[in-house]
């Protein structure tokens, strides 16, 4: 005849301590976990921002500004227009920047090449082009726009 | 290869298995004095876990510490009760630190061969109230700015070096951004590194001598470290956790208003409590006294104090009932009743 398992106070008690310890450990820990989670910090959601004066650039050079909470560049090109793109390379995030000796914007970390017109990539390593932002002049000021 | 040898082989673990086996805890009149460094140790521990998480979000800027601590308490999951508990404690951790201080004196536990785990425990306790001292002005309020002023005013009236030291600690002649960062600094940097080191060569020492048993208190029976006194100290770790949290939920640690320094000091300043026995004996001071300013012969007379805590196991050494010990408690026991008088009376008047 196979033995009954019998609960003992001994086993009993050990269940009790057992179950308190890890409902302790419970209530210490789960408040931990969740402190150091980063609460969300409301982002500013600029839709445009003032990027430069007229003046400010000269043609063929580029400026990397704040939009939001990220880089962007302004770019005046050779032919005097103004041209803006997130400034967050596609590739591994670095900040990308214009070179006029090139003529096209390029990222330092992987020499990625990026078309100064389009965004497209020229060469390198980055998977997708740079997003466009819309640039206006109103008065004295550049004023870039989200166009999405 | 058998874990168990494996690690024997490597770690020599079986002898402090045997040691702990063998460690035993006298049963003494007053024998609970043996569970005040434990509780002191078990607040520590929550200090240093909690001090690690207020790092992930504290700034120690002027400019930022207050709102980064506002952020902590308003917008941080469970950041309330972080702060609170890192802020209830440090208070309880200084009250422990005084309890096992006292305690270990009054059973006359500083004796041969124990002498150097006194002067240890003693620097302990001081590296506890700069720990509380420079805690204390982390989240820049109004309270805790002019405290400072105060309290590093009272190191520049120290005899010679004092200026120097001012300035040292404040890093500059006022309380400033400078200062905020070099209290930060030792508060999280220097302090817990000392603590480290001296914390665990007080612990070796303890377990080098084992617990001291006064033969004024009776027979010589004890209880097993393991199982019976493990138990035993993580039941009361058990209790003071809860009181912790207890004390941290219903009574919420204030954050006090941002501290302005244009602003003038507000009435009632005091410092934290443990300080302020010290701090009401310089206000009874008379302004001079036998030609030595008041304040500066009060900071001596406090100086001399630790001195003579430090040394209390070189001046008292014999544990029969010898006239060395009957000044020594008598002294121990002005010691309390004037620390608690000068403390109420500090709060009672204003």
């Amino acid at each position: 005849m196979a033995k009954s398992p019998r609960i003992t106070r001994r086993s009993f008690a050990d269940y009790l301590l057992g179950t308190g310890l890890v409902a302790l450990a419970g209530t210490v820990l789960y408040p931990l976990a969740r402190y150091l989670i980063p609460p969300k910090v409301k982002e500013v959601a600029a839709g445009s921002v003032v990027a430069a004066k007229v003046g400010d650039l000269q043609p063929n050079s580029g400026k990397v500004f704040l939009f939001g909470s990220k880089p962007a560049i302004l770019i005046h090109t050779g032919q005097g227009t103004y041209k803006a793109f997130t400034a967050v390379c596609t590739h591994l995030a670095c900040t990308v920047q214009y070179r006029g000796d090139i003529g096209h914007i390029w990222c330092a970390c992987h020499d990625g090449h990026y078309d100064t017109i389009s965004g497209q990539v020229l060469a390198g390593p980055p998977p997708r082009p740079l997003a466009e932002f819309g640039v206006t002049v109103k008065g004295n000021d550049i004023v870039v726009t989200r166009t999405a | 290869m058998h874990l168990g040898g494996w690690l024997e082989d490597r770690l020599r673990w079986r002898a402090a298995d045997a040691f702990l086996r063998h460690k035993a805890v006298p049963i003494v009149r007053h024998g609970y004095v043996y569970y005040f460094g434990g509780i002191t140790l078990f607040l520590f521990v929550v200090q240093v876990v909690t001090g690690l998480l207020l790092l992930m979000y504290y700034k120690p800027t002027a400019e930022a510490a207050h709102d980064s601590i506002r952020f902590i308490t308003s917008k941080v999951q469970f950041g309330w009760l972080v702060r609170s508990v890192h802020s209830w404690a440090a208070n309880l951790m200084v009250f422990w630190v005084f309890a096992h201080m006292f305690g270990a004196f009054f059973v006359g536990a500083y004796r041969r061969p124990r002498e150097v785990t006194w002067i240890s425990g003693t620097l302990l306790l001081f590296i506890t109230m700069t720990f509380g001292f420079t805690g204390y002005l982390l989240p820049w309020n109004t309270l805790a700015y002019f405290a400072t002023k105060v309290g590093t005013e009272i190191v520049g009236a120290v005899p010679l070096v004092g200026h120097g030291l001012l300035v040292l600690l404040r890093g500059g002649e006022d309380v400033t951004e400078a200062t905020l960062n070099r209290f930060f600094g030792i508060h999280v940097a220097i302090l817990p590194l000392l603590t480290t080191m001296l914390l665990g060569f007080h612990l070796f020492l303890v377990q080098l001598h084992g617990m001291s048993r006064p033969e004024s208190r009776g027979p010589a029976r004890s209880v097993a470290f393991v199982p019976n006194f493990v138990l035993r100290e993580a039941l009361i770790w058990v209790i003071g956790l809860g009181v912790l949290a207890t004390l941290a939920v219903l009574l919420p640690w204030p954050v006090g208003e941002r501290a302005d320094p244009l602003a003038p000091a507000p009435a009632g300043i005091r410092p934290e409590w443990y300080f302020v026995f010290m701090f009401q004996t310089l206000k009874l001071i008379p302004p001079h006294v036998l030609g030595i300013e008041g304040e500066r012969l009060g900071i001596l007379a406090f100086m001399l104090a630790a001195l003579v805590l430090l040394a209390v196991p070189l001046l008292e050494h014999d544990d029969r009932k010898t006239r060395a010990r009957r000044i020594a408690l008598a002294l121990g026991i002005f010691a309390v009743l004037y620390m608690a008088g000068m403390t109420i009376v500090g709060y009672l008047v204003p």
